[in-house]
């Protein structure tokens, strides 16, 4: 441990603040569709894992063609890209997989789920082979900020979450679409009775969570620089559990689990010892659970007899 | 879905047409969605720099694939579906299936099969021929059965969505590990003590998660999967970490006779038997055997007893249950301790069986294929959950066989590395087609007058 211990801790919650903006993202995702339809989209995880492979590949495909491809430039359309292929992708397992069980009872959606989560896996390790997959290091300018190392990647991250946040909320609280969204988490006969398309809803609702997945898997690669097939899993749950964290269905929620889970998790590992990050996550997830049965900002159930 | 058109020529006719228009665009989307994936292929060049493989040829091998599917789905799949369930419909309100002799008699007729099945395969395949069929398909398929009968006590009888079975497998297994090498005990001794300490870790994680509902309770049964998961991982001192425990003792024929070659009571020395792995494996599939007709004889009896009702009354609906004085939260530690202990069971036998247990087998994966076999199977259904797990695991366990399918794809592709991805097709597909199961109707415990099957559909499920 070098430095002084307070510049030392700034320095852990920085790094936890942009885990934590990467884990928000993701959770979003989880968070929206349960919201709406009431279920675990298991997939998510490997959707967000798919995002950082086209933005891999995107990324492989401008440095062959252009030499010096100027980084903000191919960030940019490596970002986007990933949010088309994962939107799609997305759009397309909603229909095929979700939607014909959709009135069906609850753990039918959730074993396509998780059923597609495999596929989505192996589908990957299959085609694209099951090695690690590095990449250069696309941005690797850091300043010293009075003793606190601060990468620019660390700052474009929290940017971008901050954006995507900030768009978000002004669709789902601003938009009629997002009125259509509330409305049919809220009552889905009711918004259908009253003209709301809910299919179409619905498959927003996919298509802008994995969107955000999409933009996590982008900043996932540009900050740890490799993507393996397998990605998809501990970020999943990791975004899953801060998704509950928050109290599923909320969407600030979302966003404040994702921040704790990240911070646990560095703060963990700088002070007591790294191989148990995970442990210590989950353990707090459950004891949480235990004094807030609905998550920190999730109503509290109320059941009507 | 459904065809307007009345006229049944302009109606097969706009059927083409419409299969042709679905066909271009489900080409469309297949294009965009494998483009990247498949299309490009990322590959480490000598520098260790990743490079391009274009692969376009692929690419419209999948296309015209989906194509082809979109196709059929639409001119031939949809309209033979429409057509079944109008024809089901319409004979719905005839007389009463009167069940067949195979129905009605099928628990002792596949009892019958189990027993005879090793003799039936040593006699067809010779001693060392039948190791793959009685080891590979027998014993695993077993394994998950008992595991599915297990979870099912937990998700199908109780209602309580649990995506960490798989840590009392754990639990079982290194119980059983951890106390036969350090303690040199028996494994008829260890196997009711990996039960105990497993349905132990079950009331342990019963006690948080008591309040807990629905989806709120998966989170925390599937964190709870990955601490213990980690914590094996971890603990390095006693558990070795990842590289695991190997050289765990085989169990005896309590303790009469023995499979270790070195051993005076050898099996095959005390008959005069030539000596073969095989004892060893057939032995096992009896014990496999017994444990699961223990787990469905105390599954079945539990359920007509009055906690077993109250787990049914709990998964229906918990306020009811409540207000009527069932103790709610020792209806659900019992169950989550009684469905810990068969996985506790079945991991000591995993261990015994395996003679190597590490972390590597209990990730998140076997929850949910276990799981899956469970719902697959119709939730709460004995038959239908073995039969799930025959096709499930003896499915995929056939597709390692398929070693003639290098002759067509060339001598590079390995059917292993397609195991899992078909697994999770079959998944989806199997739930989209029946979701409610192989089995989806129910015999009720409590009745009026008279005893009826009632459609799955009425039962709840995973109401925590």
């Amino acid at each position: 441990m070098d430095g002084e211990p307070m510049e030392y801790f700034i320095q852990q919650t920085v790094n936890g603040i942009t885990l934590g903006s990467i884990y928000g993202m993701i959770a979003i995702g989880y968070t929206m569709v349960y919201g709406i339809i009431g279920m675990i989209n298991f997939a998510h995880g490997d959707i967000f894992m798919l995002g950082a492979f086209a933005a891999l590949i995107t990324f492989l495909v401008l440095t062959g063609l252009v030499a010096g491809f100027p980084v903000v430039a191919a960030l940019i359309v490596m970002m986007a890209v990933a949010i088309l292929m994962a939107s799609l992708w997305n759009w397309t397992i909603e229909r095929i997989a979700y939607r014909p069980l959709r009135g069906s009872f609850r753990l039918a959606p959730l074993i396509t789920a998780i059923g597609m989560s495999i596929v989505l896996s192996n589908f990957i390790q299959v085609t694209q082979g099951p090695r690690n997959k590095p990449i250069p290091q696309l941005v690797s300018e850091v300043y010293d900020v009075f003793g606190i190392s601060i990468s620019l990647k660390q700052i474009l991250i929290v940017i971008i979450t901050v954006v995507m946040m900030t768009a978000f909320w002004y669709l789902v609280n601003r938009t009629s679409l997002g009125r259509a969204q509330r409305a049919t988490e809220q009552d889905r006969k009711m918004a259908a009775l009253l003209g709301v398309d809910v299919d179409r809803t619905i498959s927003i609702t996919f298509i802008m969570g994995a969107a955000l997945a999409a933009v996590a898997g982008t900043m996932y690669l540009m900050y740890y620089g490799v993507a393996v097939f397998t990605d998809g899993f501990t970020p999943g749950v990791k975004a899953f559990t801060a998704a509950v964290l928050g109290g599923i269905g909320s969407l600030p929620g979302a966003l404040l689990g994702g921040l704790l889970i990240g911070l646990i998790e560095s703060l963990w590992s700088a002070y007591f010892s790294i191989d148990y990050k995970d442990v210590a996550t989950f353990s707090i997830l459950a004891i949480v659970l235990i004094f807030k049965p609905s998550g920190i900002l999730g109503r509290p159930e109320i059941e009507k007899v | 879905m459904t065809v307007q058109s009345t006229n049944p020529a302009s109606k097969q006719e706009s059927l083409v047409a419409r299969g042709l228009r679905e066909a271009f665009f489900a080409g469309l989307i297949s294009l965009g969605m494998f483009s990247l994936y498949v299309g490009l292929k990322t590959d480490q060049n000598m520098l260790n720099e990743l490079v391009l493989v274009p692969r376009w040829g692929m690419l419209a091998i999948f296309v015209v694939l989906a194509m082809i599917g979109r196709f059929l789905m639409i001119v031939a799949v949809q309209p033979w579906l429409a057509a079944r369930k109008s024809a089901r419909a319409s004979a719905a309100h005839g007389q009463a299936e009167v069940p067949g002799f195979v129905a009605r008699n099928l628990t002792v007729l596949a009892v019958i099969a189990l027993v005879l099945f090793p003799p039936l395969v040593v006699g067809l395949f010779g001693m060392q021929g039948s190791l793959k069929w009685i080891d590979n398909f027998g014993i695993q398929i077993l394994i998950y059965v008992m595991l599915a009968w297990g979870l099912n006590i937990v998700v199908g009888l109780a209602g309580l969505l649990d995506l960490g079975y798989v840590a009392f497998y754990a639990v079982g297994a290194y119980s059983y590990a951890l106390l036969s090498s350090y303690f040199g005990l028996s494994f008829w001794l260890l196997l009711p003590i990996s039960g105990i300490l497993a349905a132990f870790w079950g009331m342990v994680l019963g006690f948080p998660v008591l309040r807990l509902r629905g989806d709120y309770l998966a989170v925390v049964t599937l964190a709870f999967g990955e601490i213990i998961r980690l914590v094996l991982i971890n603990w390095v001192e006693v558990t070795k970490g990842t590289f695991g425990i190997s050289g765990i003792a085989k169990a005896s024929i309590f303790g009469i006779w023995s499979f270790d070659v070195s051993a005076p009571n050898n099996f095959a020395k005390a008959f005069d038997l030539p000596m073969s792995s095989a004892y060893y494996k057939i032995f096992l599939f009896y014990v496999i055997l017994a444990l699961c007709a223990l787990t469905a004889y105390v599954s079945v009896r539990l359920r007509s007893m009055p906690i077993g009702r109250a787990w049914e009354a709990l998964r229906e609906d918990e306020i009811a249950c409540r207000s009527l004085g069932i103790n709610t939260v020792t209806t659900k530690l019992t169950a989550f301790a009684t469905g810990a202990m068969f996985g506790g069971f079945a991991g000591a036998f995993f261990g015994a069986r395996q003679g190597f247990v590490s972390p590597e087998s209990f990730v998140f994966l076997e929850s949910a294929v276990i799981l899956a076999i469970v719902v697959l199977g119709g939730m709460g259904s004995l038959v239908g959950i073995a039969i799930a797990a025959v096709v499930m695991v003896g499915g995929t366990e056939l597709l390692r066989e398929l070693t003639f399918l290098k002759a067509v794809f060339g001598p590079d592709f390995t059917p292993e590395l397609y195991r899992m991805l078909i697994f999770g097709l079959a998944m989806v597909i199997v739930m989209v087609l029946k979701p409610r199961g192989f089995v989806g109707s129910r015999q009720p415990t409590a009745f009026l007058h008279e005893r009826k099957a009632v459609s799955g559909s009425f039962t709840k499920e995973g109401h925590g």
